[in-house]
């Protein structure tokens, strides 16, 4: 017994240390309790909080783009996108089997929804089809009850209603590339398209919007459970182009089949009405990711349909720079407006033969003349007298052989050739025999429509630096500069060149008689409507050399070359020619002559471009306002 | 037979119920209406699928404890090694025959329930010790040899517990074995000599862990190194607790355990999700009752005058203390995480019955106080 009571004792001893190490131990569990949910609670609160919630952004519709008249040339469309949600969907292949008795379900989607099936967990949303008909969506729609996990979303593409019409001046959008990443998480949402040429490209910023974002709270599979908040993105801005739509469309379709490019402009604010280059392509092609095949066609075209002709294409400007000679002579001092040649067909320099295109020769013909005839012999003879250097000089300040800003990338800057320019880049002197090709604007010379265009308006316009711009001159800004009277006026009016009027006359008479004189070049393309007449100049540059040998027995007529080697035709104009109101450049790659081929085509755009002109409002103001500096300067 | 060594008279059943700890009864049952709380938060505010059959589970629970402490304590002396001896077939069972469940062999499918054998070694063991320990010849005291029979009585089920692989709960029979030693009067440098033989033999055992075991330990010691891998678990649960703060998210609003962040939220995260609720406020509370029920049963051990009952009365809230200290502190980062469930509040029946039988005998233990031993059963014959 007194065993027991030892043990007993002992027993109660140890039972008292085991109690404190449990207290001591629970103790432990206390202070880490604390630790963990007083000490270090906010870190903790603030991992919590990132688990639970989740920010989406919410991609703002993309702005639309606009013409001046508000015709939609850019907007965005409903993509009825057919979804299947895994977990609803309990026999994936029967939905599929229904499907495709209600929509074209191609093997190949049919795989790629299977794997994507299979990667995803089942929450989230596989995609079955995109840009659903409405036939299809209400089919769908109907047979709901039976296709168990099936939904249609609707989200946003962008559209192109016109199409390859203004295929190069709008551009396209397309999935961003890694190159495009800046970091903004806008850029990252599958959906996102970003600019990728033209207008599209150069606004993009401004189209774009702000995104919006909602806070969702999510599972620890990723699987939304509610919406905690949410802030709407901000739209993308709206761009109104000073673009007409129907001219630009116009255009396109009389261009038709050939290469080529038309470019109209106000000659007096620089806005341009339309700026077409054939072949066109299908933007709306880009949207999802253009087809192998559809990209292939377009590389291999060799019509070049990716490139923007009308402001990348550089072309030997031919006959039409003789306006730029004509203007550089009589500026010049050395060449007089009454000043004659005697064409016989060719003129020797040294022991080189310099031809005209009219092998029996025009006789003796002046400046009005020469550039009615678009006789060769008389610029280069004027070409000579004055050298490349004066040429090169009028033809920058009309506007050619410079990048112009119009609001469009891969604006090409062109070449105008000077002693200096040959000495620069070929490491070269300047032969004489040069000048005179480049006084026919051959040779080294090349300009771009859009170039050629703004040196026909700055002709018409009575010497004003105007420069294209794609972006409306807004009619009540317009108003306003007219309401606050004379001072406010020069804000929008441009540089004067310095051309002496009477010398511009010299010009402006002669591309009159082009056109409306019998024996113009591009009689037969006239505008026949009273008050309407337009004045040009016809152009062909020749893409090949002629041989001697050839021109003995006779050149080969364009129609007998292969398409690479036919002549360009162009034809550079403005109308009304009493009141000038547009300029107009147009080219067609190896369309043979300018007056056959380039000058009607620019008759028909400007008449279409007459017959739109709104004679109201403040854009009439501005032009007599305008029309009265240039006769007060003329006083 | 048994009435063979009866020494009292008989106690009436009516005088057993009067002598039952009814306030242990009673703070058990609130412990486990906590539980049912919880799991109701578990089942995001629903009695489905967990509360309503945790109650069920409890309802059997609390009367096979009643009726369990209503048992004569010198029955588990006298069958002390039969229960012992069914408790390591069935081990032995589940390793030949065990069904494969959460990777590893605990199991053994009876149809209606699985029978989880190393729970039912839990209770067996401390019998086995008590009644062992309870019989040692005053002589044997204090000699080395005497405690290779009990060493080796805890280090077999303990082996194949660990084979199964289940290191929680073969740890904590060992632990279990060390109180009971600690209790019944083994010399202190012993212990010394034993946690350093210990030491010295983790070299070796860690060859012998599964890669998962191996795992988890590695985890353990820097749970950040894989935050989406191993360590997710506990880095989660810690956000959970953590997030919580002094007074928790409120009542079905932890955001961790709602939106599944964190694991095994209905059983060995449970604490976790309590905490994350109710906060600081909420997880000491708990940890102030799970003392209340250690003061219970030191208590009861301490007025028992037979020292089978209390070794037996001792073994059991050592395994309580065990399964919530464990528990808890795994869930807090303090050590590895290992399988053991927060006692009467995870989800799980076999911890909870096996739990409710230790508090009946413990009960028992308390009702049968009076009672005086001899040291041999066979001795106390008339």
């Amino acid at each position: 017994m007194i065993r027991d009571q030892d043990r007993f004792r002992q027993f109660s001893r140890r039972a008292l240390l085991l109690a404190g190490g449990k207290l001591a131990l629970f103790s432990t569990l206390a202070a880490r309790m604390y630790y963990l949910q007083v000490i270090e609670s906010e870190r903790y609160r603030t991992l919590a909080e990132d688990n639970r919630i989740n920010l989406r952004l919410l991609a703002p519709p993309r702005g639309r783009i606009l013409d001046r008249n508000s015709l939609e040339i850019a907007a965005n469309q409903r993509n009825y996108r057919l979804i299947i949600i895994t977990e609803r969907a309990p026999n994936i292949e029967t939905t599929l089997d229904r499907l495709s008795q209600l929509i074209e379900l191609g093997e190949h989607d049919r795989r790629r929804v299977l794997r994507d099936v299979r990667r995803q967990r089942g929450f989230v949303p596989v995609t079955v089809r995109e840009n659903l008909e409405w036939e299809e969506v209400a089919r769908v729609e109907i047979n709901t009850p039976d296709l168990p996990g099936v939904h249609i979303e609707v989200g946003q593409t962008r559209f192109y209603p016109y199409g390859h019409a203004a295929a190069h001046l709008i551009g396209y959008v397309g999935v961003v590339s890694a190159k495009e990443q800046t970091g903004d998480p806008l850029l990252d949402l599958p959906s996102f398209r970003i600019g990728k040429n033209g207008v599209e490209k150069i606004h993009d910023l401004r189209l774009r919007g702000r995104a919006g974002r909602s806070e969702v709270e999510v599972n620890a599979l990723g699987r939304v459970i509610r919406e905690l908040s949410r802030r709407e993105g901000q739209p993308g801005d709206e761009v109104r182009l000073s673009i007409d739509m129907d001219v630009q469309a116009m255009a396109h379709k009389r261009l038709g089949e050939e290469s080529g490019a038309v470019v109209v402009m106000d000659v007096h604010t620089g806005e341009v009405l339309a700026l077409a280059s054939t072949p066109g392509f299908d933007p709306n092609a880009f949207n999802k990711g253009i087809s192998r095949d559809y990209w292939q066609e377009l590389m291999k075209n060799e019509r070049a349909p990716l490139t923007n002709k009308a402001i990348a294409g550089q072309y030997a400007p031919g006959s039409t720079f003789k306006l730029a000679v004509s203007l550089a002579a009589l500026e010049s001092g050395l060449v007089s407006p009454d000043h004659t040649t005697f064409c016989i067909g060719h003129l020797q320099l040294g022991n080189v033969r310099f031809h005209c295109w009219k092998k029996g020769g025009h006789g003796r013909l002046n400046m009005e003349g020469a550039i009615q005839h678009s006789c060769d012999i008389f610029f280069y003879d004027i070409a000579r007298r004055i050298g490349v250097d004066r040429i090169a000089e009028m033809a920058k300040r009309l506007g050619l052989g410079q990048v112009l800003g119009l609001d469009l990338p891969g604006e090409k800057p062109g070449v105008i050739p000077n002693r200096d320019w040959k000495r620069a880049v070929l490491n070269q002197p300047w032969h004489p025999g040069e000048t005179l090709i480049a006084g026919i604007g051959q040779g080294f010379v090349l300009s771009t429509p859009l170039q050629l265009a703004t040196m026909a308006a700055r002709i018409a316009n009575g010497g004003y630096a105007i420069t294209p711009r794609l972006t409306r001159v807004e009619p009540q800004e317009d108003q306003a500069v007219i309401a606050e009277g004379e001072e406010a006026a020069p804000a929008n009016a441009f540089a004067e060149l310095k051309i002496a009027p009477e010398h511009l006359d010299v010009l402006r008479r002669g591309m009159f008689a082009v056109s409306n004189d019998p024996r113009g070049t591009a009689f037969r393309a006239r505008i026949r409507e009273k008050g309407w007449e337009i004045a040009g100049k016809t152009g062909t540059s020749q893409v090949r050399r002629i041989t001697l040998a050839e021109r003995e027995t006779g050149v080969r007529k364009n129609e007998d070359l292969p398409w690479k080697e036919r002549d360009h035709a162009l034809f550079v104009a403005y109308a009304p020619a009493h009141a000038p109101k547009y300029a107009i450049a147009v080219i067609v790659e190896h369309g043979g002559g300018g007056s056959a081929v380039a000058a009607p085509i620019a008759r028909d755009v400007m008449l279409e471009t007459l017959k739109r002109d709104p004679a109201s409002g403040g854009r009439r103001l501005v032009r007599e306002a305008r029309a009265g500096t240039t006769e007060s300067r003329g006083d | 037979m048994l009435s063979g060594f009866y020494k009292q008279p008989e106690m009436t059943i009516g005088q057993k119920l009067a002598e039952m700890n009814w306030g242990l009864v009673a703070l058990l049952t609130l412990i486990s209406s906590i539980g049912f709380v919880m799991l109701y938060s578990a089942g995001n505010g629903s009695f489905h699928p967990w509360a309503l059959r945790q109650m069920l589970r409890f309802a059997m629970g609390i009367s096979i404890l009643i009726a369990l402490a209503l048992v004569d304590i010198r029955f588990w002396l006298r069958y002390a090694y039969v229960i012992y001896g069914v408790a390591l077939f069935l081990l032995v069972v589940v390793e030949i025959a065990g069904d494969i469940g959460m990777g590893a062999q605990r199991w053994i499918n009876l149809g209606i329930i699985n029978l989880q054998p190393s729970e039912v070694m839990k209770i067996a063991l401390i019998i086995v010790l008590a009644r062992y320990f309870h019989s040692l010849p005053e002589e044997a005291e204090g000699k080395l040899r005497y405690l290779l029979w009990p060493a080796l009585l805890a280090l077999a089920p303990a082996a194949l517990v660990m084979r199964q692989p289940d290191l929680g709960t073969a740890l904590m029979l060992l632990m279990v074995t060390g109180a009971i030693f600690f209790m019944a009067g083994v010399r202190l440098w012993k212990f010394a000599v034993a946690i350093g033989g210990v030491l010295a033999a983790i070299p070796v055992a860690w060859h012998f862990l599964r890669d998962y075991q191996k795992n988890r330990i590695l985890t353990f010691l820097d749970p950040e190194s894989d935050p989406l891998g191993a360590g997710y678990h506990i880095l989660q649960s810690k956000i959970a607790l953590g997030s919580g703060g002094v007074f928790g998210k409120g009542f079905l609003q932890g955001s961790q355990a709602h939106l599944n962040f964190l694991p095994e939220k209905q059983t060995d995260f449970i604490f976790t999700m309590l905490a994350e609720e109710f906060g600081l406020t909420g997880g000491l509370a708990l940890l102030g009752l799970y003392g209340l029920v250690l003061v219970y049963g030191f208590s009861i051990a301490i007025r028992a005058q037979s020292h089978f009952g209390r070794l037996l009365a001792l073994g059991m809230t050592a395994t309580f203390f065990l399964y919530v200290f464990i528990n808890i502190a795994m869930v807090m980062g303090l050590v590895p995480v290992v399988g053991v469930p927060l006692p009467l509040i995870s989800y799980g029946g076999t911890s909870m019955l096996t739990l409710l039988i230790g508090f009946g005998i413990l009960i028992g233990v308390n009702v049968h106080r009076d009672m005086v031993i001899g040291r041999s059963p066979r001795m106390d014959g008339p």
